[in-house]
């Protein structure tokens, strides 16, 4: 119980941003109308993705520095969830874009960036499934998620930052800068990104586990 | 007679042309869920649906946790 607070911490703050997301006052804007709230779902979804995908990265250089296996187990289910996450704010990003821009799917830097991150980590998975060999695919795996968690970085937060993106916190757009963002809207958002990256950490920690455990019962290592 | 008449036209028409203006201003917000209270069944609903998954995350955090154990002392 005492090592699991973080989780419990993680689910309250959720908790917290869905009451709080819902029944506090958020500022009246021209198109987004009441879809501003979607601020407090759509965003963590990424904020965690990133943490989770930068853990995948990380351990990828560390199983290169010592080709301790179980890194590699990290490795691999961290980018795991990571793309869970990533699918879900694709698909709540492209329902908040059909109501505010018009749109499902607008030919945007960011958006556009994201596509193509998420092919670079398809290939990441496709790659891992066709090495047999575990040392080699777990060497060759861990060299490609270092590339692709760098490209994935400079597609979604340095590119659409050097051209003009519909989507907010980008280029000229002015987004949910300190003008838009009030108070009371932070005191909803900071919460629920923490509370998200605490939640995606647990699943990342059940998937690791369970493939710890499937690997000790099919290999006895 | 008529003269007090056309003054009152004019004026609830001046004034019923600024509400009108007023209206189409403001930014339309979901204030009728609000007011009625409806939007508290929305925020019951999302936090069924989210408690369900979190009891449901515990329940494999735990089953997990026996089947680590049981590997262990085997």
């Amino acid at each position: 119980m005492k090592k699991n607070w973080w989780k419990i911490l993680g689910a309250l703050l959720v908790a917290y941003s869905i009451v709080a997301g819902f029944l506090f006052a958020v500022p009246a804007q021209f198109i987004l109308h009441e879809t501003i709230r979607n601020l407090y779902f759509h965003v963590p979804m990424w904020f965690s993705m990133m943490v989770v995908l930068g853990v995948s990265a990380t351990y990828s250089i560390k199983y290169l520095s010592n080709s301790n296996f179980n890194h590699d187990i990290v490795a691999a289910q961290a980018s795991n969830v990571g793309m869970l996450l990533g699918v879900l704010g694709l698909a709540t990003g492209s329902v908040w874009a059909k109501y505010t821009w018009g749109a499902w799917w607008v030919a945007d830097v960011k958006l556009n960036g994201v596509a193509v991150s998420m092919l670079i980590y398809i290939a990441y998975f496709i790659l891992r499934g066709s090495i047999d060999e575990e040392q080699k695919r777990a060497r060759v795996a861990a060299v490609y998620n270092i590339f692709a968690f760098v490209m994935y970085m400079v597609f979604i937060m340095v590119l659409p930052r050097l051209n003009d993106s519909l989507h907010p916190g980008n280029g000229g757009n002015p987004g949910f800068n300190k003008y838009d963002l009030d108070s009371t809207m932070r005191s909803v958002f900071y919460p629920a990104v923490l509370g998200w990256i605490l939640i995606a950490l647990w699943l990342m920690t059940l998937k690791i586990r369970t493939e710890k455990l499937k690997r000790k019962i099919l290999f006895n290592d | 007679m008529t003269k007090l008449k056309s003054i009152l036209f004019f004026a609830f028409l001046f004034l019923s042309m600024r509400a009108f203006a007023q209206e189409s201003n403001a930014v339309e917000m979901a204030d009728a869920l609000y007011q009625s209270g409806k939007i508290y069944v929305v925020v019951v609903v999302l936090s069924i649906i989210f408690i369900g998954i979190i009891a449901y995350l515990i329940m494999l955090d735990r089953k997990i946790s026996k089947l680590e154990k049981e590997l262990k002392n085997k």
